[in-house]
């Protein structure tokens, strides 16, 4: 057991994907040489040459793309968007071709890629390097759906990923990257996909969230602690499937749940864990379902006060929990 | 090789299709009309066709009985397209779209590749690709009617959205293009895997102008990957002619600009075709990277059943080609000029096609639709849908 910083999860479990698999690449753009604009691949060319850690040409929807290919030859591809904002090009090898492969074939073939991509704000990104783009993919059958910004979960959840039959979407926290450590054991474990983790218990409220959120979300749980504001924290992991019985069973305990996301507020995961904690639980409410996300704009802008406008800090977490406990 | 069968199965087919009290008079009009072009009820006078070919088929290695089987390919695949018209304006099926008029630029590049290594990522008018490679006229007539039973979806799909696993043509979709790119990546794993195979992929004129195809023709030159790109140039995307397509008369050209060769083949002379084939095929095993292929052909139907060509275009081009190029009957002169085709061995071939034709249709044409529940089922590999039924109710019941 040893204490990891999240960039160091994800390089180290790719780099013992690659050493045990040789059906493992990796493919993207500047992963090679540079070892990723984020550093995220750092080593691993050095370790695996050009023919497993792919500098491609800079064209998302042909990285996918490729990747899907790969996959129906024999391959398992990683493959990497530099920043989850620029994932759009590929919306079409992804939504209309990864996620369907099994489906319109019937079972026929299969489409076991990995696409990670790193999301989120805080690092001066402004409108095209901060934004939260996960709930496009939730929505869409056919995929498997990881937001995250825990190292220990980042390697069980990415080695998992790569044995997944079907195509995993994993959104790395990229101010995590450097911000987040923790203990994350030595053994290759797995963690399954679909499955939430109580990260804090308590029996006042239910924080549900993901990503660096669930950080925010434990800091805010911390000082609520003081005044016996017990915080349950549940890190959803997974944004499809949905681990809908982890979600029901916070939400019964406490009675009261405030949602949280870094994404925008509307159309986001928020509204799809209200939803059913609405239908399946409604009768263990004591109070209605809040949800705290990012604003209805387009994104955060690059002027530092935008960018701390827009996002979800502990305080403000804070502020909305203390609230939804006088309810 | 077709063999000869009963008639009766025609016989039948035929009555059971007069039966049906959806047919439109003028539909079936039209369908006759149809079935009267080429093929399964005659192609005209041979003598009229222009001389045959440019390419010599000794030189190419090829002997008598691969000929005839290429022929048989074409018209296999010209076969089963014409009835899937005729069943469509007789109201038996909802949808076609067309391999006809292309059948020789699909089976001579089908015909140079090796079958159970090699790849095709092909496109929706690839019927002909599809034969040679394989797949069985029951399948093709299942696809029609989206049975239970078809290998390439199951009825998920439209007509025309080939996927076959044990024939290596990966599942492809209706968006133009995509499969472009899953072709590189195709042969990105044969070049990393260090197997020596190809892939080829085809598209239309048309699917030139989208993003997916020159990042398919980029990522393969850059990487020096072992594919083919196919250009099925008939001329139109749907109503579009090519000048609304591209400012260049070839799309060939455009070959050097991505740092392969741009070969341009007569989409009607399926030796032409498999001369270039086998070139780009050489080159590709070789390690020399990728080639651009543009078939000149035809698109001698509407873009699809739903479409009237009749708007956009004189059908007098369609005739001239038709009537005095058609790929089959420059074919047909060629065997028969060469002494491999008699015509006693043409209407065994004809009459032997007609019955699988037949026999595919009779059974497809009542086996067994797909269950309710299939629609649920391979989303994922272990299945995890909610139906309607577990929506309805105030106790979560799992996941599963």
């Amino acid at each position: 057991m040893a204490i990891k910083l999240l960039i160091e999860a994800v390089r180290e479990t790719m780099l013992s994907l690659m050493e045990q698999d040789e059906r493992v690449i990796v493919l993207g753009e500047d992963v090679g040489k540079l070892g990723g604009v984020l550093r995220t691949t750092d080593g691993l060319w050095k370790r695996f040459g050009d023919s497993r850690v792919i500098d491609s040409p800079l064209a998302e929807s042909s990285i996918v793309g490729a990747a899907v290919g790969a996959s129906m030859n024999g391959l398992l591809p990683i493959a990497e968007i530099q920043f989850s904002d620029f994932i759009f090009p590929a919306f079409n090898a992804i939504v209309s071709e990864a996620a369907r492969i099994r489906y319109r074939s019937n079972n026929d073939w299969a489409c076991p890629i990995v696409i990670r991509a790193p999301y989120g704000g805080g690092i001066h990104g402004a409108l095209y390097h901060s934004q939260s783009p996960e709930a496009f993919f939730a929505h869409v059958p056919g995929l498997k759906v990881v937001a995250t910004a825990s190292p220990k979960d980042l390697k069980g959840l990415l080695r998992s990923a790569l044995y997944d039959p079907d195509p995993v979407l994993i959104f790395e926290h990229k101010k995590a990257y450097r911000l987040i450590k923790e203990e994350v054991p030595d053994d290759d474990y797995t963690i399954p996909l679909g499955k939430a983790e109580v990260k804090r218990a308590g029996d006042s409220l239910s924080i549900i969230t993901y990503g660096l959120m669930t950080y925010h979300a434990l800091a805010a749980a911390e000082k609520l602690a003081q005044d016996e504001i017990n915080v349950e924290v549940l890190d959803l992991r997974s944004l499809r499937p949905l681990d809908v019985e982890a979600i029901l069973a916070t939400a019964q305990k406490t009675g009261r749940v405030l949602v949280v996301h870094e994404d925008n507020l509307t159309g986001g995961i928020g509204g799809e864990v209200s939803a059913l904690i609405a239908q399946y639980a409604f009768s263990y409410l004591d109070a209605p379902i809040m949800r705290l996300a990012g604003p209805d704009v387009p994104a955060m802008g690059f002027n530092h006060v935008f960018e701390e406008e827009f996002l979800v800090s502990p305080e403000r977490i804070e502020r909305a929990a203390r609230k939804l406990a006088e309810y | 090789m077709a063999s000869t069968r009963e008639e009766q199965a025609e016989a039948q087919v035929m009555a059971g299709m007069q039966d049906s009290a959806e047919v439109h008079p003028i539909a079936a009009e039209e369908a006759t009309a149809q079935a009267n072009m080429t093929g399964e009820n005659g192609d005209g006078a041979d003598e009229a066709f222009q001389p045959a070919t440019r390419a010599n088929y000794r030189d190419l290695g090829l002997n008598g009985d691969q000929l005839l089987e290429m022929y048989y390919y074409m018209l296999l695949a010209r076969s089963l397209d014409e009835r899937q018209w005729l069943l469509n304006r007789q109201g038996k099926i909802a949808f076609v779209i067309s391999c006809q008029g292309q059948e020789a630029a699909q089976v001579g590049l089908a015909y140079a590749l090796e079958k159970g290594k090699d790849f095709v990522c092909p496109y929706y008018r690839d019927l002909g690709f599809m034969v040679t490679l394989g797949q069985t006229a029951k399948d093709v007539m299942l696809s029609v009617w989206g049975r239970a039973e078809n290998t390439d979806s199951g009825g998920k799909q439209m007509p025309g959205h080939f996927g076959h696993r044990k024939l290596n043509v990966p599942t492809g979709s209706s968006p133009i293009g995509t499969q472009n790119v899953h072709a590189a990546g195709v042969a990105l794993a044969f070049k990393l895997r260090g197997i020596d195979g190809v892939v080829t992929t085809q598209i239309g004129e048309g699917g030139t102008s989208q993003g997916d195809w020159h990042e398919a023709m980029n990522f393969a030159s850059t990487m020096k990957l072992p594919m083919i790109m196919m250009v099925e140039n008939n001329k139109y995307a749907i109503s579009e002619p090519q000048d609304r397509q591209m400012a260049i008369k070839n799309v060939a050209d455009r070959a050097p600009g991505y740092g392969m060769p741009g070969v341009i083949v007569d989409g009607n002379d399926v030796l032409d075709v498999y001369r270039a084939a086998v070139e780009a095929v050489r080159r590709a095993r070789a390690g020399e990277g990728p080639t651009l292929i543009e078939a000149k052909v035809t698109r001698y139907t509407p873009h699809s059943s739903d479409d009237d060509d009749r708007r956009y275009r004189d059908r007098a081009e369609v005739e001239e080609v038709k009537n005095n190029r058609d790929a089959i009957a420059i074919f047909r002169k060629l065997l028969t000029d060469e002494g491999i085709l008699t015509s006693e061995l043409d209407e065994k071939i004809r009459t032997g096609i007609r019955a699988q034709v037949d026999e595919a249709t009779e059974y497809a044409m009542s086996a067994p639709d797909p269950a309710p529940s299939d629609l649920y089922r391979h989303v994922y590999a272990d299945q995890s849908e909610r139906t309607f039924d577990s929506q309805l109710s105030f106790e979560w019941s799992g996941s599963k």
